[in-house]
């Protein structure tokens, strides 16, 4: 079968499947909750029933930087080329703690602390990738590699090929970016709509303890340049995480919820936003499929368009603005690749075109909130199909 | 305050010694040793030869001096046809012509570095390329597009890259190779200062321009090639002009001076900053023996600014109308090839038997590259998506589940990749 052929190497993983709630799915803020967030609406071991089912020696549990932490740590010891710079990423841990401690382990020139030089610091990575190196470069922010455009463009994504095939960089570049809480236009900034369309390069977006281990293991291990979006929101989101040797598939898709009404197509931090909107569907009868895309370029064809099959509807939830986003090129090749297969035009959930206000109310508008994918399946599904559900 | 030549009481007059504005100046502490190496050539008048001639080292052997005089001249012979070639519609697209800057490149690379060394350069990068030791055969089938060419011609003038010599690029941004060649350096110290492996001295050297010195890139790599003591070397090839910008209009002088020193930003970086005359190779060569070793030995980065001039305009398609015929021809009577032939026959260390041998077995090679590159065959549209990705899982999962790189189309350049 293709699967074993494809897959060599990676793991096909699916999300929790419909029947179980997954690993604590809930890290909103309290001010973007749903109103009955504690609510289990589905049959099955509860949280608290969870310990009981798992054996002594499984895996563990650990918030996201730790599992981030843990697989640069792992990943470091496993291959001496492997080097992590940035800023305030040695002596001082990493802004989000994500490298907290390993300067003492590896030492101040394999946990390079840089100076604040975004587009020098990005090419000399570059240099360091195409001469043997493996190095991981930082943006403190995502927003930050702004500054470094122009290594990231030209030559991460170009080089291999311009080259003639004769130099790899197999490089990751990864940071926290997304919508945060209150902290202004230019920490809130959504860069993957930005990388799109750099020829070369692949973007993947973490959303779980699990996934972000696995991702960033496998990210590493890549002989292409991967560009690695975590969410400022997501560090203390707690999950399950595999040993040493689990990585994940850099091109597939994770189906977080399997259903038959309608396919919801997310990433990030949107994840959980969909998840919260999900538990008032699931109430009120629909059974929405939800997939949390991972590959944000490439897209994972087979698992979009088996959903989109099944299903006849398709919904983006993103954090993207709505011009130029990640949604606007998955709804174009949706329609593209699947009109035949859709009963609906694809609705895009995204932020708004407005750079993000300090102001709570105001950012909490930009965005896509819960009570916006409840209303979008509403109006895309119609009445509920009327399963009933335990 | 601002010291200014009549002032100087050391000259004793006004123009009386041209190098007083260029020494370190003498303050209450004693000059550091790196500030005792910021030193200059008076490099403006074509009666420097005499000078420079007793300066120049004559530990140089017949057998260096006709490696270089050769390179020089495959530089050149090689920058000529490249133009004819484009008149006659051979290449296309915009091609920059090295000529008159030789000297540079034989001075830095044919004389002081060794293959696992690594070069990273602007769009001006085919003498750099051939002075590397990558056959003039694969440069001129890049140039004309073809599959032999040394990116398999999907780089064009401006982008050579060969991975065994360690030409780490051709650029066409001016300024976004350094940080790449800083990054080859790190890769070199890394393997000293990690991996353990003592004998890795490999240094990187940065070619770029003058106009390259105002951006921001230029300034970020001097600073961490200092801060992190790599063996990086970066040469600015000052040629006075960017396109119609002439380096007077384009920088702001350094404090005291009337003209806008490169190699004093050296030192406000922590690295020295040599200023050398880039007409001639010796000089040159000179100082990047010395910046080279310095590298080796761990002890950090050299900024050397060569005063050069190229003969053609910034491009073939540049008119090049700004320039005076006063400036072109001052130049012109300091061609680094003449000049070193004259040096040669004067010190004994070539007959003109050995030398118009030497124009015969360059011509010859020239030619044969063109045969080489004309015979050769165009890409294949297999390249339109090999390459891409180092790993071709990059392109992703297609919707029947295989990966796009299995699809049927893929060789042909043919299948839908996104």
């Amino acid at each position: 079968m293709y699967f074993s052929k494809v897959m060599s190497g990676c793991v096909d993983l699916r999300g929790p499947r419909a029947g179980a709630p997954p690993a604590s799915y809930d890290p909103l803020p309290p001010i973007w909750t749903h109103p009955d967030p504690q609510s289990v609406t589905r049959a099955g071991p509860g949280p608290l029933n969870r310990a009981s089912t798992r054996t002594a020696a499984a895996k563990k549990e650990l918030m996201m930087w730790e599992s981030l932490r843990e697989a640069l740590d792992e990943e470091m010891e496993r291959d001496p080329t492997v080097c992590l710079m940035g800023e305030d990423v040695g002596h001082y841990g990493g802004s989000y703690k994500v490298s907290y401690g390993l300067h003492k382990k590896y030492g101040d020139m394999r946990l390079l602390d840089t100076p604040i030089c975004e587009n020098g610091f990005m090419g000399m990575g570059v240099g360091a990738a195409m001469t043997g190196l493996r190095p991981i470069v930082e943006g403190m922010n995502m927003g930050f590699l702004l500054l470094a455009f122009n290594q990231i463009s030209n030559n991460c994504g170009m080089l291999h090929y311009t080259s003639g095939g004769q130099f790899k960089v197999p490089m990751v570049i990864r940071g926290p970016g997304g919508v945060g809480r209150q902290l202004g236009a230019e920490h809130s900034q959504r860069l993957e709509s930005y990388f799109q369309s750099i020829p070369g390069v692949q973007l993947v977006a973490v959303s779980t303890a699990k996934n972000a281990k696995a991702l960033l293991k496998a990210a590493i291990r890549s002989d292409n340049p991967i560009i690695f979006f975590e969410h400022v929101l997501l560090y203390n989101v707690k999950g399950e995480v595999e040993g040493p040797e689990y990585t994940q598939c850099l091109e597939r898709a994770e189906i977080v919820r399997e259903g038959t009404d309608v396919s919801i197509f997310c990433y990030s931090r949107m994840r959980y936003v969909v998840m919260q909107a999900v538990k008032q569907l699931e109430k009120e009868g629909y059974n929405p499929e939800v997939v949390d895309l991972i590959s944000l370029k490439p897209f994972d064809m087979q698992t979009i368009s088996r959903s989109v099959k099944k299903t006849r509807r398709a919904i983006i939830v993103e954090e993207c603005m709505k011009t130029g986003g990640i949604g606007a090129s998955l709804s174009a090749v949706i329609h593209e690749s699947l009109f035949n297969d859709l009963d609906h035009e694809v609705v895009r959930l995204s932020s708004q075109d407005v750079p993000t206000a300090y102001a709570y109310e105001l950012e909490a508008a930009t965005i896509v909130q819960p009570e916006k994918v409840v209303a979008a399946v509403h109006r895309v599904v119609g009445a509920p199909a009327g399963v009933a559900y335990a | 305050m601002t010291p200014r030549l009549s002032s100087c009481s050391r000259t004793g007059g006004a123009g009386a010694d041209r190098l007083a504005a260029f020494r370190p100046s003498r303050g209450p502490q004693r000059p550091t040793r790196a500030a005792r190496q910021v030193f200059a050539k008076a490099v403006a008048t074509p009666t420097k030869e005499a000078s420079t001639s007793a300066s120049k080292s004559a530990s140089i052997s017949s057998e260096t001096a006709k490696e270089l005089y050769r390179d020089m001249v495959l530089g050149r012979e090689f920058e000529e046809m490249c133009a004819q070639m484009y008149y006659r519609g051979k290449m296309f697209g915009f091609v920059h012509l090295y000529s008159g800057q030789e000297a540079v490149s034989t001075g830095v690379i044919k004389a002081c570095l060794r293959k696992d060394d690594y070069i990273s350069s602007t769009y001006r990068d085919h003498v750099h390329a051939l002075s590397k030791g990558i056959s003039a055969r694969k440069i001129m089938s890049e140039l004309f597009g073809k599959k032999t060419g040394t990116c398999r011609g999907q780089g064009g003038s401006m982008h050579m890259f060969d991975a065994e010599y360690g030409l780490l690029g051709g650029y066409a941004f001016i300024g976004e190779g350094i940080p790449v060649g800083l990054g080859a350096a790190f890769t070199s110290a890394y393997k000293r200062r990690v991996l353990g492996d003592d004998g890795a001295d490999q240094v990187a050297v940065n070619f770029f321009g003058d106009g390259t010195c105002n951006v921001g890139q230029f300034y970020e790599s001097l600073n961490m090639a200092s801060l992190y003591k790599l063996p990086c070397i970066f040469v600015v090839e000052n040629n006075r002009w960017a396109i119609g910008m002439n380096h007077l209009r384009a920088t702001g002088s350094t404090l005291g001076d009337e003209e806008p020193w490169i190699h004093k930003k050296g030192p406000a970086f922590g690295m020295p900053g040599v200023h050398v005359d880039g007409m001639d190779v010796l000089a040159v060569r000179e100082a990047a023996l010395e910046a080279v070793a310095r590298a080796r030995r761990g002890e950090g980065p050299t900024l050397i600014e060569a005063e050069t001039y190229r003969f053609r305009g910034h491009s073939l398609a540049d008119p090049d109308e700004l320039r005076s015929r006063e400036e072109k021809e001052h130049y012109a009577a300091r061609d680094p090839i003449p000049q070193l032939r004259a040096y040669m026959l004067k010190h004994g260390l070539a007959s003109e038997t050995d030398l118009a041998e030497l124009h015969a077995s360059v011509a010859a090679e020239v030619d044969d590259c063109v045969e080489y590159a004309d015979a050769s065959p165009k890409p294949d549209m297999s390249q339109l998506l090999e390459n891409v990705f180092a790993d071709p899982k990059g392109f992703g999962i297609a919707p029947d589940g295989r990966y796009r790189y299995e699809l049927p189309g893929f060789t042909a350049g043919t299948a839908e990749v996104s």
